[in-house]
């Protein structure tokens, strides 16, 4: 069955200009979000997930500007809009913003504020959403609350976040994020700061969420755990360009970009021999101002062809197409 | 939290306590004890006391009796309203200081009130368009501000006040009020002439507090809390004024607790220049004439004031801070 498209990024380019020189953070970025379907942005710290998912609210801090790219909402459909020609500050955007688009953040307690009760930023966000009451605003976030399985809504709405544990008040976020009803969610990193077993609740909650409201969802992350127990596709980021596209089965039994396989391998397994030494990516990401000529992981990967991947950089990757923007890649195909 | 507002409260009467020892040691820091300093003054004015008459009055006084036993025996009389006699004045200290301690108040409140209109609205733009030329404009007018003595801009609004304006300045009363008593014309009187003295006290203060808004805003706008109200849709005004701005009140709350004594001992110099009816110059001419009953008088009254100001911005503190109001923390 073919999905509804939410959401298409095309060519998405973002800088941030200092008196140090500009840093491109974004670099051409395209991908789709398809209604019901979880694409799983995965990278390593500093490779522009964040920003993109900021730049999707036209949230991206100064000196952050879009350079370039569109981002269409409903695309290919009379309503079809693109979000980079709106004014950030217009009416249109800030409907967008949880009334279409729902945000997750990573961190439950540093996004939600200490000053003001959980109830009070929730039915906030449903009024701004919709024509409720505040009494109809209170009985909606009560019901939300339950949704991400909050025992006891009633008496938790009068609390305040610092209150609550830390598994809680990310459910909280996701009530949040949910509460002008939006089609599409980004979930930044929003299991990371949390224990295992809370982790996997709030992913489970997150996935049934997902099912029952047929939601497009971006999950980024840097755990290969996560992606394989979430996704439907994958996009692997590399200093603000996708530099892997693939279904998550195909990603795992063949990864097609060395990025890829490196960053598999450092997954720990429970399947390797004891006190046998993870594998780890040589070298760290470099910082986006100072990007490598040609292929920008050529100085970290162990088959960069001599010559070539210094020197010349690999196409992107047609948006909605598996692939990997890599030369060894495209000999294979 | 009533553990919290306990401890504030026992905090408070500790320092009370200890502000009365102070005072108490003004009053016995001059050579002799007030007998002596009150013959002296007798003397001076032709009069005399025999022996019998200064032995009879330090009976009265308890001045033959052990310094701790004095002490209780003041805080007695003290915590009764009666602070002795002034030397100057040969009037009870009470008397003396009348109406002063309450204009004190109403100007270091007037000016406590302008600093918080000026300086919220001012932080709170300089941090949201931080480098805008409206900042840096606000921060060299802030600096000047810091770098002026406020008597020096006293003398200089009141020129100017005079001169172009045709205001009466100084004072807090025009001359028919000074005597009258309180009416409703009075208060009005009073109302008019507050701005001036108002302005010229909250200067510094208001620079500093600029200074510390921007600061904390600044710190405040990162969060990713503001993040999410923008995420929520709301409008960048709604977002900031209802979540950064919140967080970033506590300074003014503070404020209370330290402005306080700051516009107290600042309103010395400018009520002089300034001619204003407040316990500041009567502090200095007491403290000039060795007038140790007035001077304790006026130092236990001011040191529980601020007190009562710091108890007031620790109340205001919970208010505006749940963690405060609901864990009890610092
Ligand atoms: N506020 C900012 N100012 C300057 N540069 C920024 C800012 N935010 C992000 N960047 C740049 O964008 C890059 C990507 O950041 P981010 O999207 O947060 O990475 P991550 O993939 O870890 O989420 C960073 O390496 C940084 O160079
Ligand atoms: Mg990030």
């Amino acid at each position: 069955m073919v999905e509804r498209t939410s959401l298409s990024i095309r060519d998405l380019a973002v800088q941030f200009e200092s008196e140090q020189g500009v840093v491109r953070a974004l670099d051409g970025v395209s991908f789709d979000l398809q209604a019901g379907r979880t694409l799983g942005i995965v990278g390593e710290s500093g490779c522009g997930k964040s920003v993109t998912a900021r730049s999707i609210l036209r949230l991206v801090d100064r000196p952050g500007r879009i350079t370039g790219g569109r981002i269409l909402l409903d695309p290919g459909t009379p309503a079809q809009a693109d979000l980079v020609a709106l004014n950030p500050d217009s009416r249109q955007m800030r409907a967008v913003r949880g009334g279409r688009i729902g945000l997750i953040f990573q961190e439950p307690m540093t996004a939600l504020s200490v000053h003001y009760t959980v109830g009070n930023q929730i039915m906030e966000a449903v009024l701004q959403h919709s024509g409720a009451s505040p009494q109809e605003a209170r009985a909606r976030a009560i019901e939300l609350l339950r949704e991400v399985g909050i025992p006891r809504p009633e008496l938790r709405l009068d609390s305040y976040p610092f209150e609550l544990s830390g598994g809680l008040r990310q459910r909280v976020g996701i009530a949040m994020a949910l509460a002008g009803d939006p089609d599409i969610v980004i979930a930044d990193e929003p299991t990371t700061a949390l224990d295992v077993t809370t982790q996997a609740q709030i992913l489970a909650l997150l996935r049934g969420l997902q099912e029952r409201k047929r939601i497009a969802l971006m999950l980024i992350t840097h755990d290969m755990g996560v992606i394989a127990e979430m996704a439907d596709d994958v996009a692997v980021m590399y200093l603000g360009r996708i530099v892997g596209f693939a279904p998550v089965m195909e990603l795992f039994k063949a990864p097609r970009h060395p990025y890829t396989r490196a960053l598999l391998r450092a997954v720990p397994s429970i399947l390797a021999a004891p006190r046998q030494r993870l594998s780890t990516i040589g070298g760290a990401v470099p910082h986006p101002g100072l990007r490598p000529t040609g292929c920008a992981f050529h100085p970290r990967c162990t088959e960069a062809l001599e010559g070539r991947c210094a020197r010349e950089a690999p196409p992107p990757i047609p948006p909605g197409q598996a692939g990997a923007s890599c030369f060894l890649a495209e000999a294979v195909a | 939290m009533l553990i919290y507002l306990l401890r504030r409260l026992g905090l408070a009467l500790v320092t009370c306590v200890f502000i009365s020892v102070v005072a108490f040691v003004i009053i016995r820091l001059p050579p002799g004890d007030f007998v002596d300093a009150f013959i002296a003054n007798l003397a001076a004015s032709g009069s005399s006391v025999s022996a019998e008459q200064a032995e009879a009055m330090r009976r009265d006084y308890g001045l033959d009796q052990p310094v701790l036993i004095q002490y209780v025996r003041w805080v007695g009389r003290v915590l009764h309203g009666d602070f002795g006699v002034s030397m100057v004045w040969r009037r009870p200290v009470t008397e003396v200081i009348g109406d002063r301690l309450w204009l004190t108040m109403v100007v270091s409140l007037a000016a406590l009130f302008l600093t918080w209109t000026i300086a919220l609205p001012i932080g709170i733009y300089s941090a949201v368009r931080q480098y805008s030329l409206g900042d840096y404009f606000f921060t060299t007018l802030g600096f000047i501000g810091l770098a002026v003595p406020n008597f020096l801009l006293a003398l200089i609004l009141m020129y100017l006040g005079f001169r172009y304006l045709g205001l009466n300045v100084g004072g807090l009363f025009s001359a028919e009020y000074v005597q009258a008593p309180w009416s409703l014309a009075r208060v009005w009187d009073l109302t008019k002439h507050l701005p001036l003295p108002a302005a010229v006290l909250a200067l510094a203060g208001t620079a500093q507090l600029i200074r510390i808004m921007r600061a904390n805003l600044l710190d405040e706008l990162r969060k990713p809390y503001v993040v999410t109200a923008r995420a929520k849709g709301l409008t960048e005004r709604r977002a900031i004024l209802k979540y950064p701005v919140r967080a970033a009140l506590n300074p003014f709350a503070s404020s209370i607790a330290y402005l306080f004594p700051y516009l107290v001992s600042g309103s010395i110099i400018v009520s002089l220049v300034l001619g204003l009816p407040t316990v500041g110059p009567l502090l200095l001419q007491a403290l000039v004439a060795q007038d140790m009953f007035l001077a304790g008088a006026i130092v236990l009254l001011l040191g529980v004031m601020t007190v009562v100001g710091t108890l007031v911005s620790d109340l205001l503190l919970m208010w505006i801070d749940p963690r405060i109001r609901l864990e009890g923390g610092a």
